[in-house]
């Protein structure tokens, strides 16, 4: 449904534009630094809690006895985690349009 | 123990040298450029870790599950998230370590 997508050179843009006490390159390196240090966490199964934004964590899903969709033949798949994320009560209100008017 | 916005600003404060009130208004400007982008449908793409997008629901019937009474669930909109596929291999790569240090 929507018709463009922001990329994260795009928010590192916006963020430059918006706090010009910051070189761009400075604005560069702490998006990429925020960015690893989510990823790194999330992968040792720490949870992330941003107030007002999210969370993320890790759902654990079970081994089970799967196909290998060309041959047919059954395969064991190992269980695993896999990343998840949950929006907080600001994100999702401001993203719904309840109460707003519908196009 | 969880990873919070005060956590990520000490990082910038640690790894770049930015000031500590610096650091907090940066973090809480990074999540708000998100956030507005998604408030103005535009899905955000964090290349290495994952992509928000935007899906519209249907209005359906709902039921309150404590008291069986039905009410319905309005039409609206939700955020997906869809982390990469390189984040979603790391993590299923380090489930063995995780579930031997007794699972999350």
């Amino acid at each position: 449904m929507t018709d463009s997508t922001i990329t994260k050179s795009e928010i590192i843009d916006i963020l430059a534009d918006a706090q010009p006490q910051f070189p761009h390159r400075d604005v560069e390196l702490a998006v990429k630094s925020i960015i690893d240090h989510m990823r790194d966490s999330l992968i040792e199964g720490d949870r992330i809690e941003i107030r007002g934004f999210g969370s993320f964590s890790l759902h654990h899903r079970a081994s089970r006895l799967g196909r290998n969709p060309k041959t047919g033949a059954a395969v064991q798949v190992k269980d695993k985690y896999v990343p998840h994320f949950k929006p907080g009560k600001e994100l999702r209100d401001r993203v719904d349009f309840k109460g707003k008017k519908q196009e | 123990m969880a990873v919070t916005k005060a956590e990520l600003a000490l990082v910038l404060y640690e790894e770049l040298g930015f000031n500590k009130r610096e650091a907090k208004d940066f973090i809480e400007e990074f999540f708000e450029a998100i956030k507005s982008s998604l408030s103005t449908e535009h899905a955000v793409k964090l290349s290495g870790f994952g992509n928000f997008g935007l899906r519209e629901k249907n209005a359906r019937p709902g039921r309150n599950p404590k008291t069986g009474e039905e009410i319905p669930i309005s039409a609206r909109r939700v955020v997906t998230f869809k982390s990469s596929l390189k984040l979603k291999e790391r993590v299923a790569a380090n489930t063995e370590k995780l579930v031997n240090q007794g699972g999350l």
